[in-house]
């Protein structure tokens, strides 16, 4: 979040409820409503750490609204996070870490786990294809990580066929 | 006392075992599968699970070794192959990975044929190819031949071929297998479609986002069915979707 915000403010000054508009436009039902307060608060600490500068503008009537806009630092934060590569996306090891607990334990069956664990993931690209299909066709960036979500899901699920698979052999 | 609708399709203890070389190949030992009118299930599981026995078991491609099946509750065990084949041509409509067109037949009469055979007046058959191909996006390929069309478009053929003399199950093995991300979405879109319409749907698949087009995915592993979920009704105790997409601080 700190960085999307330091890049959608590259392009110039905005206000915190301009970003959340600026964040729904790009990601689409991708990513339903920003939550406004996490906004204020990143804004909150980016400014506290010199990236950004906030200038209270008075509206009439309202209260006054704050326009941030990116500092040298903060320019040079963003070049530095579009020079590094992301790391990778977590290996889901809490669920790894039940399974492989569960024999001794004596307290879950792994097969049930599987299960149970296929049956939330295979919700969860239900979700997602709603939200593909739900989503404007033009919207590329969303429907790319949706794409994206979809793809690392599927792997967790065929990651799962094969721990089935395995154990079934076991036993 | 109101009697339940019999489902559109039924098994029970179904068991196939292929004798081939080397040890007999276990494929389909023991399943129970009732399918109700307008479901959309998914059978999903690793390759060698014996989920393509199961779905060809279902629609007489290849018969037991034991158990039944009924098609909406017509018990099918004494079927002879000619009166399977014409089930297949009334009452239930099978796509195949590799699409299996008729490839010296034009995308029109590889649509139409089944409907002729069907009985269906000339006329009404042509009246019919032309809703569908329509529908599936191929309007102007009516004379290409199937050689000449993406993998996609070829589907789609296939899906119109199996729908033409609108029967009451739709079997789809592994229908995206041979499509890239682009047509399996094609595909998974288009199911979803005719699933809304009413079409029963039993689709076997190893891809977890077509299953997920499903509203009942069953779990088949080692030539039983190792879990049998309804989606979505039970919100998942996780985060779901949004979990997964959210930005992070």
């Amino acid at each position: 979040m700190r960085q999307s915000l330091l890049a959608l403010l590259a392009r110039g000054p905005a206000h915190g409820y301009e970003l959340k508009q600026d964040l729904e436009q790009l990601l689409g039902s991708a990513y339903p409503q920003p939550n406004i307060g996490q906004i204020y608060v990143t804004l909150g600490r980016l400014e506290k750490s010199g990236l950004i500068e906030g200038e209270d503008v008075e509206q009439a009537g309202r209260p006054n609204k704050k326009v941030y806009h990116l500092t040298g630092t903060g320019r040079e934060a963003l070049r530095a996070w579009f020079e590094e590569t992301a790391d990778e996306p977590r290996v889901r090891d809490e669920f790894f870490m039940k399974l492989a607990l569960a024999p001794q334990t004596g307290l879950a069956d792994r097969i049930a786990l599987i299960n149970r664990q296929r049956r939330q993931y295979l919700n969860t690209m239900r979700q997602l294809s709603k939200l593909a299909a739900a989503e404007d066709r033009d919207n590329r960036v969303a429907h790319l990580l949706i794409e994206g979500a979809m793809l690392h899901l599927q792997a967790d699920l065929d990651w799962l066929e094969r721990c089935q698979e395995e154990l079934e052999e076991l036993e | 006392m109101s009697e339940r609708p019999a489902p559109v399709l039924r098994a029970e203890g179904l068991v196939k075992t292929h004798h081939g070389e080397g040890a007999p190949a276990h494929a389909v030992r023991g399943v129970d599968l009732r399918v109700a009118r307008g479901e959309f299930v998914a059978v999903t599981g690793p390759s060698g699970a014996g989920k393509s026995t199961l779905l060809h078991l279902l629609g007489g491609l290849q018969r037991p070794d034991a158990g039944s099946i009924w098609l909406a509750g017509e018990r099918t065990d004494a079927y002879s192959e000619a009166r399977w084949a014409v089930e297949r041509r009334k009452r239930i409509g099978i796509v195949f990975q590799f699409f299996n067109l008729v490839s010296n037949l034009s995308v029109a009469d590889n649509v139409e044929l089944p409907a002729l055979l069907a009985g269906t007046p000339p006329r009404k058959a042509r009246a019919g190819r032309e809703e569908l191909l329509a529908e599936l996006g191929l309007t102007g390929k009516e004379r290409s031949m199937p050689g000449e069309l993406s993998g996609g478009e070829q589907q789609r053929v296939a899906l119109a071929r199996a729908l033409v003399n609108h029967p009451p199950l739709l079997l789809a093995d592994e229908p995206a297998g041979s499509l890239d991300s682009r047509g399996t979405r094609e595909v998974m879109r288009l199911l979803s479609r005719f699933h809304r319409r009413g079409q029963t749907i039993v689709l076997v698949t190893h891809d977890a986002r077509l299953a997920s087009a499903a509203d009942r995915v069953i779990s088949f592993f080692d030539g039983r069915i190792a879990d049998d979920a309804e989606l979505d009704g039970t919100p998942s105790p996780g985060r779901g979707a949004s979990g997964v997409l959210e930005l992070r601080d």
